[in-house]
């Protein structure tokens, strides 16, 4: 098949097949990071804009790095949210940028929405790499296929996402694309961490780790921000290690291959013990070497226009 | 616009079918006005040939008369943010929406809590104004929610009520002393209700949809904390409350138990509260952000059947006017509102030909009904009484066009919508104030 679209907004709005292009695509191009020379040519003269309305160090890298290797043109722009409040408008900024012929916005933004608004007002690609609380469509794709290479399926997985739900966009894309896919999700936390009637995304909820752990293939831990201690979400970060952080003892009741996931930075200690981010069944890095593969199949795909 | 020189204030309309919410008239009639004052309601005027040439006749047939409509909620910008509205914009927008009195709220720059503020926006709605302006004063000085406003002074250079619209008042304590406060002076007292606490970052009706948006949520319950808790401070005191711009089931259901045990509350909603629903926002578009913000189809329903049954007793348009600077922006930084008053009589009669509103009953929603509540001359039909009439072709179909709207705003989510009923004429004190002939 051949991919249609212009931008690469959420998962909620592909296709099965188009997900399963892309990861097939990125699985090809993962090959490429492995040479000696790891250079081809497939976007030469093409040019990426990296627009980044919040730090990020770990995604912007990982699309440069995609994009540099694909032989684009890359430039990264980054911005505070608040910065752009008191001066241009972030669509004066696009506009200015777009004058320029660039190819590919890569878009991160606070703002749920953002690169949505932006890409109907650029006829340019757009990427999301993170908006708000709605989507991060290129984590849930990396994240699909490090459980593919591990798993060699998605269709059938009970997979776990433990933590701040509401304030996760990496939770929503993965929602979307896991079910898409066939895989059961349930979703772990606190309550005042899931936001309401999620269940209308056809996903179920619990909320203690202990009844979801054993029939989890793969658990994803989210990572828990400190300002949610001050937003009445939770009494102590203590409180909430003991309950929902992963740990090895509560891992002795998970399956034996069971996968574990993290979309990092992680918060060692807190959702996440040392031991499990190190030990066997941990694949977060197998994620961040995926990042940068599933990205060069984005640009790759978008940029054939 | 009819050039009415040598007939100034004198009108004969002729056999249009008159409503008269208050009295119950439902009925095709000649309606004769005077040197601008309405004379008499017949259904055949025979006039002396000798006054014909002073009388100008209009031929109605087909169309509503009925009495030129009231908004009890609006915001007119004026003093401050003249960019998205003035006085003068704002009231060609009302006359051309079927409106002859608009209740303005106080959240101006500065805010209307002096009588050096009300003064003003009367000063300027009689010499730049196409309808009578009635200023809502605030609660509280600047609207903090600290100290009460001067409501004897409020009252007495020209306020109709007191609000705290657009920044609740918090405290308890302070809207006990507000309602009785008020009733020393015989002001109505309009809450604004919101627990701003549980609404903290909110942005759009908390739901499936604000779940699946990623965007925070503004919980039903942060409306109906607050109108439960001025119902009680309203039994509390004896003193009367006027709710805001209802916009969810339960209000609703609180509301009509109120009035069942007697409670002395009346309640507005507005036309996007009984029309829209927040999947709309699923595009992100700015134009459906406004506070309190459009809830699911089940609120839609409820409120469609308080306004059947009476608990609702006023339609008012919220009228919000923002410029493109604060709507084409971020959805998390754009500005709540949406204006109303040139696109609410269609949607009004939409629920007329939906069957939940008799005719008369959706004209009292907008005329007698806010009137009463608010305590002005407007809004019915009294002989001798200056004449505010307006003529509504209730079949007319056609695509709502927000770039010929009055208003200086365009934030109307109704626009390219294709809409039946139309304002045709409005007279102001006798005075062709708006006509679409």
């Amino acid at each position: 098949m051949s991919f249609k679209r212009k931008d690469l907004l959420g998962i909620r709005d592909l296709e099965v097949d188009e997900i399963e292009h892309i990861l097939e695509m990125a699985a090809s191009l993962k090959e490429i990071n492995t040479r000696t020379i790891k250079k081809v040519p497939t976007l030469r003269g093409k040019t990426v804009i990296h627009l980044f309305y919040e730090p990020s160090t770990r995604t912007r890298t990982s699309f440069d790095i995609a994009a540099k290797r694909l032989s684009a043109d890359t430039y990264s722009i980054t911005a505070s949210a608040s910065s752009l409040v008191k001066g241009e408008t972030l669509l004066d900024t696009l506009k200015n940028l777009e004058a320029m012929k660039p190819d590919i916005f890569v878009i991160r933004h606070t703002a749920s929405g953002t690169p949505h608004r932006m890409a109907r007002h650029t006829s340019a690609s757009v990427i999301n790499a993170g908006d708000g609380m709605h989507e991060h469509p290129s984590q849930a794709l990396l994240d699909m296929m490090t459980i593919l290479e591990h798993k060699k399926r998605l269709e059938g997985l009970n997979v776990l996402i433990v933590g701040d739900i509401t304030h996760s966009r990496v939770a929503r894309s993965n929602i979307w694309g896991l079910g898409k896919m066939g895989a059961k999700v349930i979703l772990c936390g606190p309550k005042t961490l899931i936001p309401p009637e999620i269940e209308s995304l056809g996903v179920q909820v619990c909320y203690r780790v202990e009844e979801a752990i054993a029939d989890a293939d793969v658990i994803m831990v989210l990572r828990l921000q400190k300002e949610r201690q001050q937003q009445m979400l939770l009494p102590s970060l203590r409180e909430y290690s003991i309950y929902y952080g992963i740990n090895r003892e509560r891992l002795g009741k998970a399956k034996q291959d069971v996968l574990i996931m993290h979309p990092g930075p992680m918060n060692r200690g807190v959702e996440i013990s040392p031991d499990v981010a190190d030990g066997p069944h941990s694949v977060i890095l197998d994620q961040v070497t995926n990042g940068v593969a599933v990205r060069m199949a984005l640009l790759y795909l978008l940029g054939q226009k | 616009m009819v050039n009415g020189e040598e007939h100034e204030g004198n009108w004969i309309l002729r056999n249009g079918r008159v409503l008269d919410p208050e009295r119950g008239l439902d009925k095709v009639c000649d309606v004769l006005v005077l040197g601008g004052r309405l004379v008499d309601i017949s259904p055949h005027f025979d006039l002396p040939s000798d006054r014909l040439s002073e009388i100008k006749e209009i031929d109605a047939a087909g169309k509503w008369v009925v009495p030129a409509f009231v908004d009890m909620h609006v915001h007119l910008r004026e003093p401050g943010e003249e960019y998205k509205e003035t006085i003068e914009t704002g009231t060609r927008a009302a006359v051309a929406g079927g409106y002859a009195a608009v209740a303005c709220m106080p959240n101006t720059r500065p805010v209307n809590d002096c009588a050096a503020v009300t003064e003003f926006i009367l000063d300027r709605a009689r010499t730049r104004g196409s309808c009578h302006v009635c200023p809502v004063g605030a609660i509280t000085s600047g609207l903090k929610g600290e100290n009460l406003s001067e409501f004897g002074e409020l009252r007495d250079s020209g306020a109709v009520a007191v609000s705290d619209d657009g920044r609740p008042v918090m405290s308890s304590m302070m809207m006990r002393r507000a309602l009785e406060y008020a009733k020393t002076f015989g002001l109505l007292v309009i809450s604004h209700a919101e627990d701003l606490a549980l609404s903290a970052g909110g942005l759009m009706n908390e739901g499936p949809i604000s779940t699946l948006l990623g965007l925070r949520g503004i919980p039903a319950a942060a409306e109906e904390i607050m109108i439960a808790r001025d119902l009680i401070l309203a039994e509390t005191t004896g003193c009367r409350l006027h709710v805001a711009h209802v916009s969810t089931e339960g209000s609703v259901r609180l509301i009509r138990e109120a009035r069942k045990r007697g409670i002395p509350v009346t309640a507005e909603t507005a036309p996007h509260y009984f029309t829209l629903t927040d999947d709309l926002l699923m595009t992100f578009d700015t134009v459906y952000k406004v506070n309190p913000p459009i809830r699911t189809s089940r609120d839609v329903q409820a409120i469609r059947e308080g306004l059947a049954d009476g608990t609702i007793d006023a339609i008012a348009t919220d009228h919000a006017p923002h410029s493109a600077v604060e709507k084409d922006t971020e959805f998390e930084y754009a500005a709540n509102g949406i204006i109303g008053l040139e696109s609410a009589l269609p949607l009004i009669l939409a629920l007329v030909r939906e069957g939940i509103l008799s005719p008369l009953d959706a004209m009292a929603k907008v005329s007698c009904n806010p009137s009463r509540i608010l305590g002005v001359p407007f809004g019915r039909f009294r002989t001798g009484a200056a004449a505010c009439v307006t003529i509504v072709d209730p079949d007319i179909s056609y695509v709502l066009d927000a770039d010929s709207f009055f208003s200086k705003s365009r934030n109307c989510p109704f626009h390219g919508h294709t809409m039946q009923g139309q304002v045709v004429m409005t007279f102001v004190d006798g005075k062709l104030a708006f006509s679409r002939i």
